[in-house]
């Protein structure tokens, strides 16, 4: 009756055979791949280096006025501006600067990434029920697996440093630009669309002159997201290398340094607000249209 | 009456739809005259239409009538094919639309035909003006002439000004307006319109009638109105389909229907409706006997009753004399007569 009282598990010598041969083989084509993987991922170092040079050459003050007309442009609101600023003054005054533009320029990068592919991901997953029903699963693994486990294999393919925590960081945040993506253009009004049909639209006309801008709304909320989930894996980043607000952060838990923890995480806190409020009011002012309506 | 310049008069031919999987399996059995029932019960497929066969000569107002569920949606949709026929032709000029690629049908789409739509269907985060242009820009029509082309229809169904609103903005009537707008800017030979004035209040509904048929007097387009309003049917059909459960049970002029149902149900509709605004005088009138003289006040055939009674009221006779076109004259009509034609039904 053991096989009631404890698992009948496969035998202890297969699966250390088993996790040694995945090991090695993963190993060997880490040694045989690592370096052209590298070169494929090598426009994105230089895309990140790039940004956080531009935001970290950029003399403080001038950062500080892009900021404030890119808050002004996008939400309109005097109120969102003046918090915007004034969340950036703190953190300058408390020497978090220089994080806090690496944080931000890292945000950056991972956004556009996330954007860049998550759009047409998640329109290939409206087109189509069976692309959909294969991306789902994939993009519930992505959310729900413990970031440090696609960590190692990112790690020993790359290396540390900037690129896999970008990539780490992409692989968290995409799922709800795609999801959303998808939602958003799967929610269009069906007798619009037949309405672009009657009047003989291309699928290519649908899609740019119907369903994109009456997602759009969605998609923004999809933005909005990303750019939250992004921010939220910043001291995880941190861990294999990725510089900016999150290593205070890491160094405050290793030496239980209570202040600069609490001051790095507020910073994160702080930008992450300025953003959601940005963007958030942005995507309301997308769909003004649909908020006058007729008395 | 085809008119010369619209050469698009529709031609459906034994045009079947059923709905479901396995829709073209069970084609076949329509020839044995399985019901709408029958399909449903036994195999779980809806039978939306059922060997349909109608002409719709070039510039009239064909109008399809039927209640929801009747298919008459359905069947408008065959014509431009936003939905495929499980059987049969839908022939336009000398093309048939079911055999057409699917460039080839988006140029159609793009070329001979324009829709108007029971819930408007403007697209919400557009302003008046680029909504109505939407059909030129598909087509790749320079800018300034898109702009040019809708102003002037945007005009001519009482939007001036109102270019720069957005859809939210408008009432249900002016919303219609629109669809109309955009549907007249697109130029096309064929105007499919969809419950088009269904959704407005009895008013305005009467209000977009009057627009409708004062346009058509001039752009002689062939238009396809789909309704379950009788009034509005005999208001605007110069024909007019009625269908049942997919089928067509009456087909024929307003006058037609209404003095000549084919069975009860068409007779329940017809029951209520006003004849003194159908019938026309040269259809009830007794023919002038050899050498009898013209008597009393005259009328022009192809008045309607209403107006007939209303040329009596006027005059002190109670007699009319109804008149050819060029002055000939052609029957008598008394005032009784008159009165049991609009108040009975004429046998």
């Amino acid at each position: 009756m053991d096989w009631f009282w404890s698992f009948p598990h496969l035998s202890d010598n297969f699966l250390r055979d088993m996790r040694r041969t995945i090991d090695d083989g993963f190993r060997v084509f880490t040694r045989n791949y690592g370096d052209q993987l590298e070169a494929v991922f090598d426009p994105l170092r230089v895309f990140l280096v790039w940004a956080e040079r531009l935001m970290l050459n950029t003399p403080w003050p001038i950062v500080l006025l892009v900021i404030a007309a890119i808050a002004w442009f996008a939400s309109r609101s005097i109120w969102i501006v003046l918090g915007s600023m004034i969340t950036l003054l703190l953190i300058g005054m408390f020497d978090m600067w220089d994080d806090t533009m690496r944080t931000i320029s890292m945000i950056l990068v991972c956004t556009v990434l996330a954007i860049a592919l998550g759009i047409p991901i998640g329109i290939l997953m409206a087109r189509s029920d069976r692309v959909r029903n294969v991306i789902n699963p994939i993009l519930d693994v992505m959310q729900t697996l413990p970031s440090f486990v696609y960590l190692i294999p990112v790690v020993m393919l790359l290396g540390i440093g900037r690129v896999p925590g970008l990539i780490a960081v992409v692989i968290y945040a995409i799922p709800p630009m795609i999801r959303l993506t998808n939602l958003g253009i799967r929610l269009v009004d069906r007798d619009v669309l037949e309405a672009a049909d009657a009047f003989g639209s291309s699928s290519w006309q649908k899609l740019k002159n119907v369903q994109l801008p009456l997602a759009l709304p969605t998609i923004m909320a999809g933005i909005n997201q990303t750019i939250m989930m992004a921010l939220a894996m910043v001291v995880i980043a941190s861990m294999i290398g990725v510089q900016g607000l999150g290593q205070p952060v890491l160094r405050a838990i290793n030496n239980q340094y209570f202040t600069l923890g609490i001051l790095n995480g507020l910073a994160i806190v702080g930008i992450a607000i300025i953003f959601d409020r940005v963007s958030q009011a942005f995507g309301k002012r997308l769909q003004k249209h649909l908020e006058i309506v007729h008395g | 009456m085809a008119d010369p310049r619209n050469d698009h008069g529709i031609e459906i031919r034994g045009l079947s739809k059923i709905f479901g999987p396995k829709a073209n399996e069970l084609a076949p059995l329509l020839d044995q005259g399985i019901t709408k029932t029958e399909l449903n019960e036994k195999y779980g497929h809806v039978l939306g239409l059922k060997d349909i066969n109608i002409a719709m000569p070039a510039g009239c107002i064909q109008v399809i009538m039927g209640l929801s569920g009747s298919g008459k949606s359905t069947l408008i949709r065959h014509i431009n094919r936003l939905i495929e026929p499980t059987r049969g032709e839908v022939l336009v000029g000398n093309e048939d639309v079911v055999k057409m690629s699917p460039r080839e049908l988006r140029e159609f789409r793009r070329h001979k035909t324009a829709m108007v739509f029971q819930k408007f269907a403007l697209l919400p985060h557009r302003n008046v003006l680029e909504n109505t242009v939407y059909g030129l820009e598909i087509q790749g029509v320079p800018r300034a002439k898109q702009v040019e082309a809708a102003m002037h229809w945007l005009s001519r169904v009482g939007l001036n000004g109102f270019e720069k609103s957005y859809p939210n903005q408008l009432s249900g009537g002016m919303q219609q307006r629109v669809g109309l707008a955009r549907a007249l800017t697109n130029d096309a030979p064929i105007l499919l319109m969809d419950e088009a004035f269904s959704a407005l209040d009895p008013l305005i509904r009467v209000d977009m009638q009057t627009i409708l048929l004062d346009l058509q007097k001039e752009i002689r387009k062939t238009i396809v109105f789909i309704t379950h309003d009788l009034d509005e049917a005999l208001r605007l059909g110069d024909r007019i389909a009625i269908l049942r459960d997919g089928e067509v049970i009456q087909q024929g002029t307003g006058q037609e229907i209404v003095l000549k149902p084919a069975n009860d149900y068409i007779m329940s509709f017809v029951e209520h409706v006003n004849r003194g605004r159908v019938v026309e005088v040269q259809t009830i009138m007794t023919p002038l006997a050899a050498g009898e003289a013209p008597q009393g006040v005259t009328a022009t055939e192809g008045t309607l009753l209403e107006d007939a009674a209303r040329i009596l009221l006027q005059s002190d006779t109670d007699r009319l004399t109804v008149v050819s076109g060029d002055g000939r004259p052609l029957g008598v009509l008394t005032q009784q007569k008159l009165m049991e034609a609009m108040v009975t039904k004429v046998a």
